[in-house]
């Protein structure tokens, strides 16, 4: 029997629509969000604003709401397991359609360290954003940073680490740059539960991201930052 | 009177105040604290447990300390903390320098109980997920509904998909115990490994508090 208060999505305004899926993604509705999407672009939506407006907007929300002890991780995984839903059709549609290209991000979790349930929200965060990622997956030696940065190019480099044991190998890698006088080249962003700024900056790394949130907007101002360098 | 499992997670242990040695412990090293204790009749000796639940936030660990020894330093000899490095990033071996009072050394129970040499022994391990006697007991109240796996199996393999095998850690003999973590590491789809351990470096540090 259908329920009276069922919200019928196509019936939506396209302003309640995106209000309603920013709620269907904050509780992890992952067909909802699919529905949404399709609606979206079958009402002349492009990717880009689909993917920025309603994905990329309630994702925040989620996260604005973990880092302020609302929501906790399973909340956050189903909110993230929705949005990858969304962006899975999104993705080749924004390939065709072209979208702004914020700059390239290589990102891993150090050597020794499986936990990468923070650089999958961060490295899907970042997609969002309009970066592209190549995510190295977990555990992650120094060599396997350095190729990566040697074959891709990338603006910035993400390390990420779980464990107190696993996070000083972030000056490995960093040393190991430096040694190579590969440092100045890249942006190093750093981030995981046990980490804070002061550890970031005894590392000799560029900037200590707390969050996905977080680590898009420095990730953003950093690359313009380096672009204005370049241009200066 | 028997310890109660759920009060040690949530709410922790008071002391007796009968000793003049405060041993402050996490809740989930109680039953294993008493049992060293007993055997040793070191009655001097008293023990204070912090709620188990504080290692789903670590950042909480070294204030509660910190709190705890202030409030207790004027009724005790001495207080000896119970509490590994457990994800504070150095910060609680920090605030015990600070405050003066010994702490057990590791990067958590799992590396002291098996002994911190022989843990360190094995630094490929890094796929293990551990249980300890404490934890199979607890693992709904500390793993199953605080992953949400009871509400979302889904998420399962979204946070263990990565890890290869459950160690149990045992600490006492106890094939009911040995029953439930096999089923805790078949309920996480990881295979499963026990591995005795007994008290490890937990009953010398309790032996060096007794003097």
């Amino acid at each position: 029997m259908a329920d009276d208060d069922e919200i019928i999505l196509s019936e939506l305004s396209d302003d309640e629509l995106v209000l309603q899926m920013h709620d269907d993604l904050y509780d992890g509705l992952k067909e909802e969000i699919e529905e949404g999407v399709e609606i979206l672009l079958e009402r002349g939506w492009t990717p880009y604003d689909v993917l920025t407006k309603a994905l990329v907007a309630g994702m925040t929300i989620v996260g604005a709401d973990f880092r302020d002890g609302i929501l906790f991780v399973p909340e956050v995984l189903l909110a993230a397991n929705a949005m990858k839903a969304g962006m899975a059709i999104l993705k080749p549609l924004l390939a065709e359609t072209g979208a702004p290209r914020m700059g390239k991000m290589v990102i891993g979790t150090v050597k020794g360290d499986i936990h990468d349930i923070g650089k999958n929200l961060v490295a899907m965060m970042m997609e969002g954003a309009g970066f592209e990622v190549l995510d190295l997956g977990i555990n992650n030696s120094v060599e396997k940073y350095l190729e990566a940065l040697e074959t891709e190019k990338p603006d910035i480099l993400g390390m990420s680490a779980l464990l107190t044991t696993t996070m000083p190998y972030m000056k490995v890698v960093i040393d190991t740059m430096k040694e190579k006088g590969l440092r100045e080249d890249y942006i190093v962003l750093v981030g995981g539960a046990p980490l804070n700024e002061e550890f970031s900056k005894a590392i000799g790394a560029d900037a200590y991201c707390r969050d996905a949130a977080v680590a898009v907007e420095t990730a953003k101002s950093w690359v313009a930052r380096k672009h204005n360098q370049m241009n200066g | 009177m028997a310890l109660s499992d759920v009060e040690l997670t949530e709410t922790g242990l008071d002391a007796s105040h009968k000793g003049r040695v405060l041993l402050l412990a996490c809740g989930a090293l109680a039953h294993e604290v008493l049992a060293v204790i007993r055997a040793n009749g070191w009655t001097h000796l008293d023990l204070q447990c912090l709620p188990a639940k504080l290692h789903l936030y670590p950042d909480k660990i070294t204030e509660a300390v910190k709190e705890t020894v202030a409030q207790r330093r004027d009724d005790y000899d001495a207080i000896h903390v119970l509490y590994a490095d457990c994800g504070t990033g150095g910060q609680l071996q920090v605030a015990c320098d600070a405050l003066g009072v010994q702490m057990i050394a590791g990067p958590h129970c799992y590396s002291f109980f098996e002994g911190n040499d022989a843990f360190a022994a094995h630094p490929d391990e890094f796929t293990a997920f551990y249980l300890t006697d404490f934890l199979v007991r607890q693992f709904d109240a500390f793993v199953w509904k605080p992953m949400g796996f009871d509400r979302h199996p889904e998420l399962i393999p979204m946070m263990f998909g990565n890890y290869e095998k459950l160690v149990y850690q045992a600490q006492t003999n106890d094939p009911a115990l040995d029953a439930k973590a096999q089923d805790c590491a078949a309920r996480l789809g990881l295979a499963f490994e026990r591995r005795f351990t007994g008290y490890g470096d937990l009953a010398p540090f309790i032996a060096q508090a007794a003097g």
